[in-house]
């Protein structure tokens, strides 16, 4: 069991050249050995980026379907965005999901993990079936819900009925659709930070808990001040990659609700949907998904070097 | 006594978590099973029925919705996707893993950046580029660009298999009179199979669960099942009953894979971050 968290590491690197070689090989074609090895993985990359850039080069025109001979607009498409409150609602939306999702998910994963780590007969055998939902489409999992939660006739206000509540508009208000989309969210992503805080919790060094029973101490008291920092780093793990796609959801909000009702869950990525692929703009959609980008990239770079710091500290204290 | 009752609840409250977890999935089981008739005027109680399944699994069936061409669509990408990102994410791997270079880190950092993505940001421009280049709704472009889902991922991965190899390894076979290339090919490639296969499998299942891509990319000729599904609930009467067959259907592959690479998931979910 590893306890190595990143991957800057590079085992034993630069020994590429040490070691007398069965076959004389010319140095300078061992030194672009490596070189040649990524060379398709580069051409791939580039494959990918020159999109990406064509992207970024439509961003100062004004391209759209209506107007195929665009002209250059500079940085007008992105004075649009920022000046028209259909961005900022989209972004508000966005965020709202986003820590929503990634906040309901961290507190239910992590108590899953913890119920699942005692290890009982009826643990281990759910256990085995926790990947499921995190293992379906997300957007065949939307449709699903979509089914259970239609007011009228699905499952889910049937099921209510006896509560005295059948009449649920789920995906009919405002409030209501915010709410169902993230319900789908933490109903297929749930298990992705149970499984990773599950295993942190299974490679965490016994001494320090078998130490805390002889002092006596309580439940709460161990799991405050020894289980949650040493699983800290794991379950950060989890948040960031759940923090980070929660911003861009595309689909489970496409198949739920489709941004509705009226634009009350149009996130950013429905957002340069509907402008780009539905009412064609594509100068203006691409605008979105490049300011999108960039606050993401922002994001995670924050998330990354503070993951890194809470990495090297668990890594100071002695197991 | 007190701690029997804890114990009692604790079961309960995974019980109830998994109740949540699985009900959906009993739910289109049983809807995909009811005739159309009873499909809204029971919930529980109906006479069980296949016919949802013809319908979604013939090729001429009525509704117009070629759901056994998605599924064969569905298979080639994903495919296609993991076997292109082998071939050509694994040297890039072991490169990565074996040898500081310049360039390197910042190779896998771009990869890793395509994770984190926006997948629109690169869509649109390939959606006008591949009208011009003829790739719309074809195989290749829906594999060239699921390439932004698989090489990330077997790459970062399999650079975390290859640096916990020990090196020594190789050393030795180099001694031997093996080339650099017989040492990759006989040597480091058979200790990292069952990570091969785990990231393999993993990669599939999320080319396979894509969304986005064949939505933007795709009309009739290369749409795949995830795009497919949504069909059935178009028109003017939603049809419940095939929906949740074509559903059922189309995480069938995907759930049965993730079942066989339990041990693999963690460190494949995390990117090689958490290793287990």
């Amino acid at each position: 069991m590893s306890s190595s968290l990143t991957e800057t590491d590079h085992g034993a690197a630069s020994h590429g050249g040490s070691g007398p070689p069965a076959r004389v090989v010319p140095r300078w074609r061992r030194g672009l050995r490596p070189y040649l090895l990524i060379v398709p993985a580069l051409l791939l990359t580039g494959g990918i980026l020159y999109p990406f850039g064509l992207g970024l080069y439509y961003t100062v025109f004004d391209f759209a379907a209506s107007k195929p001979q665009p002209d250059m607009v500079g940085l007008a498409n992105y004075r649009r965005i920022f000046g028209e409150s259909s961005f900022w609602d989209s972004a508000w939306v966005t965020v709202l999901y986003a820590v929503g999702a990634a906040a309901f998910e961290t507190v239910l994963g992590v108590a899953v993990a913890l119920l699942l780590h005692r290890s009982t007969r009826v643990g281990r055998v759910l256990e085995k079936i926790l990947i499921l939902p995190l293992m379906i489409a997300p957007v065949i999992a939307a449709i699903m819900w979509k089914l259970m939660l239609q007011p009228s006739v699905g499952v889910v206000n049937y099921l209510l009925k006896p509560f005295g509540m059948g009449g649920v508009q789920w995906t009919d208000t405002p409030a209501g659709a915010l709410l169902s989309s993230i319900a789908v969210d933490v109903w297929v992503y749930t298990p992705f930070v149970a499984i990773l805080a599950l295993a942190g919790l299974r490679s965490l060094p016994a001494s320090p808990f078998e130490a805390a029973a002889v002092d006596g101490a309580g439940w709460w008291f161990t799991f405050r001040k020894l289980t949650l920092p040493m699983l800290w780093p794991y379950v950060l793990v989890a948040v960031i990659f759940r923090f980070m796609d929660s911003l861009k959801v595309f689909d489970i909000i496409y198949a739920l609700t489709e941004g509705g009702p009226g634009d009350s869950t149009v996130v950013l990525q429905i957002r340069a949907y509907l402008e780009a692929i539905r009412f064609q703009r594509y100068s203006f959609g691409i605008s979105y998904m490049i300011v999108l980008w960039a606050v993401v990239y922002l994001v995670t770079m924050v998330l990354v070097r503070y993951l890194g710091k809470i990495q090297n500290r668990a890594a100071e204290v002695p197991k | 006594m007190k701690r029997r009752l804890l114990a009692i609840a604790a079961d309960g409250a995974l019980i109830l978590y998994f109740v949540f977890a699985l009900f959906p999935i009993a739910w289109m089981i049983i809807l995909s099973l009811k005739p159309p008739n009873e499909l809204f005027s029971t919930y529980f109680s109906f006479a069980p029925t296949l016919d949802s399944y013809r319908t979604v699994l013939g090729a001429g069936s009525d509704e117009g919705v070629p759901f056994p061409r998605f599924f064969v669509n569905s298979l080639v990408v994903s495919l296609g996707a993991v076997g292109l990102s082998l071939v050509i994410g694994l040297p890039a791997a072991y490169a990565a893993a074996r040898w500081r270079f310049r360039g390197s880190e910042n190779l896998m950092f771009t990869l890793l950046s395509f994770r984190f993505a926006p997948e629109l940001t690169v869509i649109i421009p390939l959606f006008v580029l591949y009208q011009k280049l003829g790739l719309f709704d074809t195989y290749v472009g829906m594999i060239w660009v699921l390439q932004l889902v698989t090489l990330p991922l077997i790459v970062w991965i399999m650079r975390s298999y290859f640096s916990d190899l020990s090196p020594e390894l190789e050393q030795a076979a180099l001694l031997d009179g093996y080339t650099r290339k017989q040492a990759f090919f006989k040597v480091a490639l058979p200790l990292v199979k069952p990570g091969i296969a785990a990231v393999s499998l993993l990669a599939f299942i999320f080319a396979w669960n894509n969304f986005v891509f064949p939505l933007i990319l795709t009309s009739s000729e290369a749409q795949t099942v995830t795009v497919g599904a949504l069909s059935f609930l178009g028109g003017d009467r939603p049809k419940y009953n095939l929906t949740a067959a074509a559903a059922l259907v189309s995480v069938i592959p995907p759930l049965l894979l993730a079942l066989t690479i339990q041990r693999y998931l963690v460190r494949g979910l995390s990117f090689g971050a958490v290793k287990s």
